[in-house]
């Protein structure tokens, strides 16, 4: 008889069953929560290439609650996820922008707990490297895709790439037709230069201070968020012209 | 990496007050007039952006600040150029922008000012006027000095068209088709100016050292692509390049520019007006006369097929194998787009895919490339009438085998699994067969690929596949094991077995267990739903409990459990559904040894088992036999206390010939005899060594079942009261070495007094242990009559309440 409650408890339909999941088995904020959702969940396409380049800490962080994340550098491309032209068309400059940054915490939160749970499965011992160890740190990263559902916080679904360096995370996110053998190169490319030439590997806080820099690997390499075609004498002579940026 | 210097970085750039940032608005204002931009500037700038990025609020600057940064937009400098519009792009916009950039015809001046353009587009008149600045800009005549503009218009354009794609028109699709096939297929075949000038595209064209070549060095002999290399590129060429990445996304959304304004464009004046000429003039002279959409669809599908000649070429460098790889996943895709859109392609397509295909199987390094040739013969195979099983025995065949801890195959693979589902469940028998190898990439890497499983898992669930993929989805974690040892064991010579102290390691390779193991790996369904020894695989696998991966793996199963019973029960007959019932019980006892997940697997399986049986209640006279060996088990109380609780009170609740009339006195006497035992066994006596005290909701649990058995038989009510006032006399002592805590057991004996109460009077408690089954329906609330029978057994629920 009380089992009447247990059962219509116990009961989940498939999707209640995706929704639980989310909110027990992984680090999830209230904003995956679908009740807790706020309101930017609607029918909107979009195809845009690569949606966003972001760097994060998946380490510790003193002054930040467990799971979460340092958002070190992001850029979205293209305009505002949000629907601009439609019935939501009263949200103010000031709420997307909050909404975008949250956007980009989940992001950060979901690669974060995707690097930890990979690096827990392979048994990996971190060793510490050294500015002009970038190729070794790069070639030793871990790295993975996970998948955001549509709406989860994007409109459309798309796939997140990620290379983790020590306690850095590197992600980007494209759109889920993205020619991923081709977003993994970018992805790893762009990680290199970083490394480099924001000296990543010191302790330094460049990323903070010199971002310009990585405005400018992504103006050559990932213009707009379009994603290239470059063999590697298309890159040499891209890689010159940063090269002459980042002397001066 | 991430240093405390840093952190504080960002806490000072939040905490900043707002008289010091005046201070440093003004003093910036004052730096920024300067030609040459000074250390103290870029500093400040960069600090600038800190202060605005770091806080997730926004701030807005001085208005005479904010028109500075956006004058310096246009700048000579790169540097100032970056750092204002990232500066910017951290702001709102203006009041009144959008007519300011309008009036500039030239559009943006550079790469950077175009992307603060986009980031702030407010409105689809904003990218209306963008668009159309950019495409003047491309269709004057490119000055060399303009080259900038030139090529960060394409990206441009292709994030206003998934944007905003009703920003285009018709004009602006024909134009830019045109112009797309002039830089695909006629782009320079000699090489551009040395590269040693160093400029972005600024390299003079002058000197021309010579023609193209391929990336394995040989002299190039048809038109130029992104696999030729030379020592310099000229404009046209990176236009190419810039082509190519974006052709597939413009073929994929121009149609959804117009709507079926589709007069034919016979005007074809790019061939003759078009700002490159060509080099090689190979093209046919048909495609000449093609609109220009078509025209693009031509030259597309020609290009596609030149990428395909040239990534057979062995490249030089590794960067560039890596390349051609990419390459051939994109001239897949387009190739299939534009099949989708003129049948009449597929015919000349299909034997260049087929070759290809025959030329990539065998290396599994190109897996990732088989996909999109999957999709391929998937979307046209049928057409051109192509046998396609090959493809499918190693869709599901090598690659979940031998390519199961490749994260981006197997995240791409289910992609393609999920977006052909259909298809394939309709056209394609082996991939339903396929799920044991399927779950491999689960069992591997269950947190990034189960969101993918939660939508496939329904799929997969079928007549024939429900049992067999039942015991798999409860043997993951073995299997997540098996495949950490089948790799290992590559990793480690034979010699070194035994060395590394994993006594599962000596087992896998064990001639004698062999069997157990190879079961496990097993491709395809279809040889027994499991296995006799299951037992002991679980036995050897003891020592993997703890491996992060299989402690990651077994996370996930009860997730799956339950969207797996959620589709079973739309599918099964009852043949199965007694079937799932005996899997049940079985499988309770018969899990890898990890107390957590076979708690939750107990708990999933209580959960599932009422559903069943509230769905089909004849089910539990069906599977009296085997609920009442399960119940009559007293260890069973003690390992399984929720399946256990969940057994009695299914026991209790159907075996009624209201509910089914096969349910005889005699099979309710036997019942209530094999309940009565368990629970005088449990209620006489401390638990055995080692077992836990019996949870008091097992107790009360049992007490009720019999009530409600009673209630049914009038004979077994004496039975119960005298066990009842036994209990009662019994406690009164305080303390019982089966319960330890005192308010347990007087919620206890209060709910024996008053089942004891209840079945005092057998008229009353018949109708209120086992209600007519339309008691309990909707209809009930509107018969008065009926209605208190309702309202009796709420109050009944209520009292039964217990504190567990």
């Amino acid at each position: 008889m009380h089992k009447a409650g247990a059962m219509r408890n116990g009961h989940l339909t498939n999707t209640e069953v995706k929704r639980h999941y989310k909110q027990t088995c992984r680090t999830k904020s209230a904003l995956l929560d679908v009740n807790k959702r706020p309101f930017y969940v609607f029918p909107y396409i979009d195809e845009n290439m690569v949606r966003c380049f972001l760097i994060h800490t998946i380490c510790p962080v003193n002054t930040l609650g467990p799971g979460e994340s340092r958002v070190l550098y992001s850029r979205v491309f293209g305009p505002d996820d949000s629907p601009q032209f439609g019935r939501n068309q009263e949200r103010s400059p000031e709420e997307k922008r909050l909404l975008q940054k949250e956007r980009l915490a989940v992001v950060a939160r979901q690669v974060r707990s995707a690097a930890s749970l990979s690096r827990e499965a392979w048994g990996r011992v971190l060793v510490e490297m050294v500015p002009g160890e970038e190729a070794l740190a790069l070639q030793e990263a871990d790295g993975g895709v996970l998948r955001l559902r549509a709406g989860d916080p994007f409109s459309a679904e798309v796939s997140v790439l990620w290379v983790a360096v020590q306690s850095l995370a590197f992600a980007l996110v494209c759109e889920a037709h993205e020619n991923l053998l081709l977003a993994e190169g970018t992805l790893r490319n762009l990680t290199r230069h970083c490394l480099e030439h924001l000296h990543m590997l010191g302790s330094g806080s460049e990323v903070l201070l010199k971002s310009d820099r990585i405005d400018v690997l992504l103006s050559r390499l990932l213009p707009h968020g379009q994603l290239l075609f470059l063999n590697h004498r298309f890159a040499q002579s891209l890689e010159k012209d940063m090269a002459s940026y980042m002397a001066k | 990496m991430y240093s405390h210097g840093s952190e504080s970085l960002i806490k000072q750039a939040r905490e900043i007050r707002e008289p010091e940032l005046q201070k440093f608005y003004s003093r910036l204002l004052k730096l920024l007039p300067g030609k040459e931009p000074g250390h103290e500037t870029v500093d400040s700038l960069q600090r600038l952006h800190l202060i605005l990025s770091a806080t997730k609020y926004t701030r807005s600057l001085p208005p005479e600040l904010q028109r500075r940064l956006q004058s310096l937009l246009s700048s000579q400098v790169e540097q100032l150029q970056v750092l204002c519009s990232a500066v910017l792009r951290e702001t709102l916009p203006p009041p009144g922008q959008d007519e300011n950039h309008s009036q500039d015809v030239s559009g943006p001046q550079n790469s950077h000012a175009a992307s603060l353009l986009l980031s702030q587009a407010g409105s689809r008149a904003d990218l209306s006027s963008l668009c159309a600045q950019l495409l003047r800009g491309l269709e004057s005549r490119p000055s060399e000095g303009l080259a900038h503009s030139f090529t960060h218009s394409l990206p441009v354009l292709n994030t206003v068209l998934s944007h905003g794609p009703q920003s285009l028109t018709e004009d602006h699709i024909t134009l830019l088709s045109k112009k797309l096939v002039d830089w695909l297929r006629y782009a320079s075949t000699m090489q551009g100016g040395g590269a040693s000038t160093g400029g972005f595209f600024t390299g003079p064209r002058s000197r021309q050292p010579g023609p193209i070549a391929e990336l394995d060095g040989t002299v190039s002999g048809d038109f130029f692509t992104v696999l030729c290399v030379g020592q310099g590129f000229t404009e046209d060429q990176w236009m190419n390049v810039y082509s190519f990445s974006m052709l597939r996304h413009w073929l994929l959304t121009y149609h959804s520019v117009s709507n079926g304004n589709t007069a034919v464009d016979t005007d074809d004046r790019s061939e003759v007006d078009g700002s490159v000429v060509s080099m090689v003039s190979v093209t046919s002279s048909s495609s000449r006369l093609l609109p220009p959409r078509e025209r693009l669809r031509e030259k597309a599908f020609q290009y596609c097929q030149r990428l395909i000649e040239q990534s057979d070429r062995k490249a030089q460098k590794r960067s560039d194998t890596e390349l051609q790889k990419a390459c051939l996943v994109e001239a897949l895709c387009i190739l299939d787009t534009v099949c989708v859109e003129d049948a009449s392609l597929v015919y000349r397509t299909f034997p260049c895919v087929k070759a290809l295909y025959g030329r990539l199987s065998p290396d599994l390094s190109y897996a990732r490339v088989l996909l999109p040739i999957a999709q391929f013969y998937l979307n046209h195979g049928e057409m051109a009438a192509v046998d396609c099983e090959c493809v499918w025995v190693l869709l599901f065949g090598r690659f979940p085998a031998e390519l199961f801890n490749d994260p981006f195959l197997a995240h791409e693979l289910l992609r393609f699994l999920r977006q052909n589902l259909e298809d394939l469940q309709l056209r394609v028998p082996k991939y339903i067969r396929s799920f044991p190898n399927l779950l491999k990439f689960l069992a591997w890497d269950s947190p990034a690929v189960v969101e993918d499983f939660v939508d496939l898992l329904p799929s997969l669930v079928t007549a024939g596949t429900a049992i067999e993929l039942l015991h798999s989805l409860l043997d993951l974690p073995c299997l997540s094991a098996t495949l950490v040892l089948q790799l290992r064991s590559t990793y480690l010579p034979i010699s070194e077995s035994g060395g590394h102290g994993l006594p599962s390691m000596e087992a896998f390779r064990s001639p004698s267990f062999r069997g157990l193991f190879l079961f496990m790996l097993r491709g395809e369904s279809g040889s027994g739903d499991t296995i006799d020894r299951l037992s002991k695989l679980h036995e050897l696998l003891t020592g993997a409990a703890d491996w992060p991966r299989v402690i990651q793996c077994a996370q996930t199963v009860p997730v799956l459990l339950h969207v797996y019973f959620n589709t079973v029960v739309t599918i099964a007959d009852e043949k199965l559904l007694s079937h799932l019932i005996l899997v049940l019980l079985e499988r309770s006892g018969l899990l890898l040894n990890m107390p957590k997940y076979i708690k939750e697997i107990h708990r999933v399986f209580s959960c599932h088992l009422l559903r069943l049986c509230k769905l089909r209640p004849s089910l539990v006279v069906d599977q009296s036999h085997e609920l009442l060996e399960f119940a009559g088990t007293t260890a069973n109380v003690y390992s399984k206390e929720e399946m256990y609780t969940h057994v009695v009170w299914v026991l209790g609740e159907y075996l009624s010939v209201s509910r089914d009339s096969r349910c005889s006195v005699k099979l309710i006497t036997s019942c209530f005899e094999t309940l009565e035992v368990v629970l005088f066994e449990v209620t006489s006596s401390a638990p055995p060594p080692g077992a836990d005290l019996p949870a008091p909701r097992v107790v009360t649990t049992l007490m009720s079942a019999l009530a409600k058995l009673a209630s049914r038989s009038h004979d077994l009510i004496p039975r119960v009261s005298v066990f009842l006032s036994k209990l009662r006399t019994i406690t009164k002592g305080g303390s019982v070495p089966w319960c330890a805590d005192e308010d347990d057991l007087v919620a206890i004996v209060t709910r024996g007094e008053e089942l004891w109460s209840l079945l005092k009077t057998p008229g009353v408690a018949q109708s209120v242990l086992t209600p007519p089954p339309h008691v309990t329906t909707p209809q009930g609330h509107r018969d008065t009559n009926v209605a208190m029978l309702l309202q009796l057994r709420t109050l009944t629920s209520l009292t039964h309440w217990h504190p567990h």
